[in-house]
């Protein structure tokens, strides 16, 4: 039953907090339906329901779930103190704000489904229905740069969906010679029995479209030109579950798909395409990363390499590649979402969020600034953090077996590792710069997840290693 | 290979559907493009209908009436009140000019009839003639919206695109009916979302020219 709840939770929610009109108590509801949420996804480990013909659970996207909800669960707290902050400058009034947490439980409810979801048509329809939910949250504030980025991300991201549904229709009709006509030709569980005797050259091609149109949504270059204008101009709240999940959500249905692609054995290999996209984005983004004045700007191109980085390693595949790629998605999700939570409490403090306007955060605001220049350290790649370990990994193994694409991929790394730093010096030492008052922040959500990140880089879980070891090999 | 009277309907009207397409490529003035628009809709929701009919499948006829109610006059009703309140009726600004487009426009349904048509060739040739016409109207779309600058005419290069989906989708014999109400579904939905949209550009810039909003680009403050 936990599989109903984990949709039917923030289903509910979404409709009581449309009714309520006081934000204070709307956001107590709201962190306790993404609490709820947790807790069903928790549940999920130990009752494992039996596969439907829309819905499944199975050891994949558990760690999706359980990776979203928590996040989820963080985001809607660090949300309840920016707000907070919001209404106090005006910037977002009662009404919007009920709205606003409407549409909050509403996107989590979109992407559970998808995530859920055993018919590749029900998948599709969760990830829309994700992306008007943040298209709407984007452009809530109204200004020229929102009404702009919340514009260029619908109809990029419309673009991008639209490709992924031509690609599922593609799908069923390979399936459907073989499986026969009707619902299950669409059913994922069914697909990938029988997917070694689809028709090749018809899944070839529907892998392009949905690698397009899922890896607009994932923010691959050159599909990528809506991430950073809806990072920046959106509440921060949003940039975080942007980052930290919806990206993830558009990769899983990819690498759903990829499994299908990897069943037949006469389809082309997947790899080297995203290996290709993989290395186009990290190095694309990590030289944007440079030219950055704008500090929710910079850190959307530095998703956008990560992203790069994930789909490098799901690329290069094999159980080194897969389980590199899982941890290197699981720590960037943690890891990002906490520099938004800090970067949030920044830009409300120094009222911009252009980088010339602040300075000298660790001396004015030393939990702020110290827990910002861990998660840079941490997103950079620095060794005590997780995400050392799964770049690690993978760097070591793709050496082994193409040194030339490692080469490259140290040089992206190095290259933005380089400006990460160059940019985030100057926020967080030298003289304090713009205005230094007080400032009201949670700082749980922050520290809770770059604790995460570091206990996952110092040491990791036996159990939880056999649990992806075991997934990376499903991947193939 | 002799077709029955079946596949060439079902052909005529795919056949149709990219020349509407193509008409939406060479207007120059948004009403007319708001009437061919609608002619899209239309000889979509008569294609879906004709797929209802020869593949017995009567949940079609629901997709059909989306598309003839909702595309074919609701939508364009909107749109043209939109067009009038705002006072855009003037000639659409295009990247490109007109002959250019027609001759890309042409590249790309030679590249989806290469692209597709062998790779279908198991596949129920009345699947296979509407999946490669389908994809010429999901490419023309693009190509739409991409030589478009106003924000009405790149609403109706995204409408023109999703009607190409439609066509696939309802092509597919047996493809389930989740999908079908999913997608018009969606697309109510995605029109409130540009309501709202345009509303708020209006409010704020008094055009919807896609140009004006570009100067309010995030990093040039």
């Amino acid at each position: 039953m936990s599989e109903f709840a984990v949709l039917l939770v923030p289903l509910f929610a979404a409709t009581l907090l449309s009714l309520i009109a006081d934000y204070r108590l709307s956001a107590k509801i709201n962190i306790g339906a993404s609490g709820l949420s947790l807790l069903a996804a928790l549940l999920l480990l130990v009752d494992r329901p039996v596969p439907g013909r829309y819905i499944a659970v199975d050891d994949l996207n558990i760690v999706f779930i359980l990776l979203n909800t928590f996040v989820g669960a963080t985001t809607s707290a660090f949300s309840a103190s920016y707000i907070g902050h919001e209404i106090e400058i005006g910037r977002l009034t009662p009404n919007y704000l009920r709205f606003y947490h409407a549409m909050f439980q509403l996107m989590l409810f979109g992407m559970n489904l998808a995530l859920l979801a055993n018919n590749i048509g029900l998948m599709w329809v969760a990830v829309e229905l994700a992306t008007l939910t943040t298209v709407v949250m984007v452009g809530i504030y109204r200004t020229h740069e929102a009404i702009e980025a919340a514009w260029k991300y619908f109809i990029l991201g419309s673009v991008g969906i639209a490709l992924a549904l031509f690609g599922t229709i593609l799908v069923y009709l390979a399936a459907r010679p073989v499986v026969g006509e009707g619902t299950d030709a669409m059913v994922w569980t069914v697909l990938i029995t029988r997917a070694r005797d689809f028709d090749p050259a018809l899944l070839n091609i529907a892998f392009i479209f949905l690698l397009l149109g899922y890896g607009t949504k994932v923010g691959l270059a050159p599909m990528h030109a809506w991430l950073p204008d809806a990072h920046a101009e959106g509440p921060t709240p949003i940039s975080a579950v942007l980052s930290g999940l919806l990206l993830n959500v558009a990769l899983y249905a990819l690498l759903r798909f990829k499994m299908l692609l990897a069943a037949n054995p006469n389809a082309i290999a997947p790899g080297p395409l995203m290996i290709a996209l993989g290395l186009i984005s990290l190095i694309f983004a990590a030289f944007m990363l440079y030219r950055r004045r704008d500090i929710k700007r910079m850190f959307a191109y530095s998703s956008i390499e990560h992203m790069g980085i994930t789909v490098f390693a799901f690329g290069m595949a094999g159980p080194l590649g897969n389980f590199a790629g899982l941890l290197q998605m699981t720590m960037h999700s943690l890891t990002k979402s906490a520099i938004f939570f800090s970067v949030g409490h920044v830009a409300q403090v120094k009222g911009t969020q252009r980088i010339a306007e602040m300075g000298g955060l660790t001396a004015t605001h030393p939990l702020l600034g110290w827990g910002l220049i861990a998660g840079v350290a941490a997103i950079a790649g620095l060794p005590p953090f997780g995400v050392f370990t799964s770049e690690f990994l993978l760097i070591s193994s793709t050496f082994a077996r193409e040194p030339l694409l490692a080469t490259l991929f140290v040089f992206g790394l190095l290259v933005s590792f380089g400006a990460l730093f160059l940019r985030v010096s100057s926020v967080a030492f030298g003289e304090p710069r713009g205005p230094t008052g007080p400032v009201t922040a949670s700082y749980l959500p922050m520290f809770a997840h770059l604790a995460l990140v570091l206990i996952a880089g110092i040491w990791l879980p036996g159990p939880l290693v056999a649990w992806f070891q075991h997934v990376a090999r499903m991947l193939g | 290979m002799t077709h029955g009277v079946a596949f060439d309907v079902a052909h005529m009207l795919a056949g149709g559907l990219v020349l509407a397409s193509f008409a939406l490529l060479y207007q120059d003035r948004l009403y007319a493009l708001i009437n061919v628009l609608a002619l899209h809709a239309l000889i979509l929701a008569v294609s879906v209908a004709w797929q209802a009919y020869i593949q017995d499948a009567p949940h079609l006829y629901i997709t059909a009436a989306l598309a003839l109610g909702f595309k074919a006059i609701v939508i364009p009703m909107a749109l043209r009140r939109m067009v009038f309140r705002l006072g855009i009726h003037r000639e659409i600004e295009t990247v490109v000019g007109i002959g250019l487009t027609m001759l890309a426009g042409i590249a790309l349904v030679a590249l989806s009839l290469m692209v597709m048509l062998p790779v279908t060739a198991q596949a129920d040739p009345v699947a296979r003639e509407d999946v490669a016409l389908a994809l010429s109207v999901v490419l023309i779309g693009l190509l739409i919206m991409v030589t478009r600058r106003n924000a009405v005419s790149q609403v109706a290069g995204f409408l023109s695109l999703e009607n190409g989906v439609n066509l696939a989708a309802t092509g597919a014999k047996g493809m389930p009916l989740v999908v079908e109400i999913s997608v018009a579904f969606s697309i109510l939905i995605a029109f409130i979302v540009i309501g709202i949209f345009l509303f708020r550009i209006r409010e704020r810039f008094d055009t919807v020219d896609l140009e004006v909003l570009d100067q309010f680009r995030g990093e040039r403050r």
